[in-house]
């Protein structure tokens, strides 16, 4: 049973629930091919000529009165279809929708414009699809061009306007929206510098007037900046509710996790290429926590870079060189292990194992393990001839759970006094 | 219910929606707003000289009128539709980031007919002078006629406009059909040059031919023979009624049962 209610008119009996979204799933039919005509319709009857993609599947939330609340995930996550549901664009395939409110019709910014005419008629028509017959455009004209920055330009066709222009005289109509709930996607990033100031103030008015809004953005920052609470979605399902720094750092985290998961098939492929060369020295990277392998690691928390080294003859006197360089490929760490316990016997065809723990100093990031093996007894002057192996990149991690501020390290004993 | 329909927000929008309609139609045109009335009576004037020449007229007082009303309905009628097919797909940006009302769409498209509709009034008012046609208080039946004719295309448009979201076929299909019924209605000849008597019977079933030879009847000529007539009065002659009152519930429930899912189609 699909159903969505709306009042036009705010109620005061519901209390202070403005959204309610309960089990809410959407199914999509995409046709294979363009069956839009007749004839492949009679031809592939029987074939079912679509696929089922389930964009929402059993979403369930409630934003209160005077909420800022924010809707975040990837791309495809189904952000965009439930703003659609709650815009009533969309039916849902199952479960309610339910508005205490008028909306707010628009989800985006522009819409409804037509190259063809003049700005000046563009507000008018883009005024009535808020709602606003000519007298109240009229009234507000003047505010909107000034808001736009367009005085100059409201007499030419819109076609000769350039896309910055576009988002700006959108966007001065869009704000004029009276309802009780706004729905906003991706409007945050339009305009020049002294433009965005502009809507940053209009919104931080919208928070102290404790409209209700939902953003969907993938502006973490914003979220931050505006959002009381928010929502994580993932391939259709609600990963969380929570408050907006929660829920941002939870999908910084996740992206960060995929990033690293890339970083790591990347090396696996690699290193199945470097495999087939030959070198007297085999040697493997695993990043692990009390002896057990992990892929990422939590801000804060020890983990061990554990080295196995084999040789195919006797080295009396190895070493091993191990950086970690951040995405960006700056060195952020780098140490020999000569320098910790001397030099490293390594028996022909015996594995020798060597267990590097570094304080984690890392931000949110995927780093890059580099090892080098060298031979310290060969007293030649040339490095490159020391060393028996080195490998780039030959294991990568994951850190997350912590803000990132530039490339920097965590000082976790750094004290600021001031005085 | 009434109310909801025609809400302030529906119809501030519709209006726009129509005046944008009608910017753009003439738009980079010199003559402008003046073809909506030389263009009917260029076509007007072809078929006259044409028909005249044929000698299709004989018998039927004041035939400049007399094909004129049939023309304006007809181009009323095709217009209505053929004008809608695709205005549910042109409009395709709208419906799928703004909730609309997504009828408002089929209406503001069926109002820019009606105003092409009411130049062609204009056009059949002069003609009327000219052909010393007076005015009586039977001519306010046009607008009832008029209005049936308004209906039954709107029955129409509502179904061809959501069946083109899904069937682009849709709107050749229709071309053909204008096409055929053009010389299947009693626009260009009279009734009376179709000698077999059940296909005159048939073709007085259809609304649109019903419409054209009431309106004649109404405000150009007493002779014409009605759809009344074809049937002797009996009760057949309700039928074009009901057709139009099926076409437009059906168009309608079909419409809304279709527009439920025009943001995901399109």
């Amino acid at each position: 049973m699909a159903s969505r209610d709306s009042t036009d008119t705010p109620t005061k009996d519901t209390g202070q629930t403005a959204i309610r979204v309960e089990g809410v799933s959407k199914l999509f039919k995409l046709p294979h091919e363009k069956s839009g005509s007749i004839k492949s319709k009679v031809i592939n009857f029987r074939k079912r000529g679509y696929e089922l993609q389930q964009a929402l599947n059993d979403v369930s939330f409630e934003v209160k009165k005077g909420e800022f609340f924010g809707v975040v995930g990837r791309n495809g996550s189904g952000k965009s279809t439930l703003l659609k549901l709650l815009a009533g664009i969309y039916t849902p395939t199952k479960g309610h929708v339910q508005i205490n409110g008028s909306l707010t019709p628009f989800i985006e910014l522009g819409v409804g414009f037509n190259q063809e005419l003049t700005g000046r008629e563009n507000i008018f028509l883009n005024g009535s699809l808020l709602g606003f017959d000519r007298k109240e455009m009229q009234a507000m004209y003047q505010d909107i061009v000034e808001f736009a920055e367009l005085e100059r330009f409201m007499d030419q066709k819109l076609k000769n306007y350039s896309s910055g222009m576009l988002v700006r005289l959108a966007f001065s109509i869009a704000i004029r929206a009276q309802g009780d709930i706004l729905l906003l996607d991706e409007v945050l990033a339009v305009g020049d510098a002294a433009f965005r100031q502009k809507c940053n103030d209009y919104f931080a008015n919208l928070k102290r007037d404790k409209q209700t809004i939902i953003l969907v953005s993938h502006s973490m920052a914003a979220i931050e900046r505006y959002c009381d609470r928010a929502l994580l979605l993932e391939a259709g399902q609600v990963v969380r509710v929570g408050s907006s720094a929660e829920i941002a750092s939870l999908y910084e985290d996740m992206i960060l996790k995929e990033e690293g998961e890339k970083a790591n098939k990347a090396i696996k492929a690699q290193s199945q290429e470097s495999a087939a060369k030959k070198s007297d020295i085999n040697a493997l990277v695993r990043i692990t926590q009390g002896g057990k392998r992990v892929k990422s690691v939590k801000a804060l928390k020890d983990f061990q870079v554990e080295i196995k080294i084999k040789s195919r003859k006797d080295i009396p006197e190895a070493y091993a060189g191990l950086s970690i360089r951040n995405s960006e490929g700056q060195i952020v760490l780098a140490l020999d292990t000569i320098d910790y316990i001397g030099e490293t016997l390594l028996e022909k065809n015996k594995e020798r194992k060597i267990v590097v723990s570094p304080d984690n100093v890392f931000t949110n990031g995927v780093y890059y393990v580099t090892l080098a093996v060298g031979n310290a007894g060969d007293l030649s002057e040339d490095d490159d001839d020391r060393q028996l192996f080195k490998q780039r990149n030959i294991a990568s991690f994951t850190i997350f759970g912590i803000r990132k501020y530039g490339n920097s390290l965590i000082h976790p004993h750094c004290e600021v006094r001031q005085g | 219910m009434f109310r909801r329909i025609f809400s302030k927000k529906n119809r501030v929008l519709l209006s726009e929606l129509v005046r944008t309609d009608f910017k753009l139609r003439y738009q980079g045109s010199v003559l402008g707003y003046a073809w909506s009335l030389l263009q009917p009576l260029f076509f007007f004037l072809i078929l006259y000289v044409v028909f005249t020449l044929l000698k299709v007229n004989k018998g039927i007082p004041h035939y400049s009128v007399y094909l004129l009303v049939g023309m304006v309905l007809w181009s009323f009628f095709r217009e209505m539709t053929s004008g809608s097919i695709t205005s549910i797909v042109g409009r395709g940006d709208l419906i799928r980031k703004i909730r609309i009302p997504r009828w408002i769409i089929i209406l503001s498209s069926s109002f820019s007919a009606a105003i092409s509709l009411v130049f062609n009034l204009v056009i059949i008012l002069i003609f009327l002078a000219a052909n010393h046609v007076g005015l009586s208080i039977n001519d306010l039946w046009f607008f009832l006629i008029i209005l049936e004719v308004y209906i039954f295309s709107l029955g129409i448009a509502l179904y061809l406009s959501a069946a083109f979201v899904k069937y682009r076929d849709v709107s050749y299909i229709w071309d053909v059909i204008i096409q055929g019924g053009f010389y299947l209605t009693p626009i260009i000849y009279p009734l009376s040059k179709i000698t077999n008597l059940t296909l005159q019977k048939f073709i007085m079933l259809n609304p649109i031919s019903q419409s054209i030879q009431d309106a004649r009847y109404a405000v150009v000529w007493r002779g014409t023979q009605t759809t009344s007539d074809t049937f002797a009065g009996g009760p057949y002659k309700f039928i074009p009624f009901g057709v139009v009152v099926v076409v437009f519930a059906a168009g309608l429930s079909y419409f809304r049962k279709q527009s439920k899912t025009f943001a995901e189609d399109l």
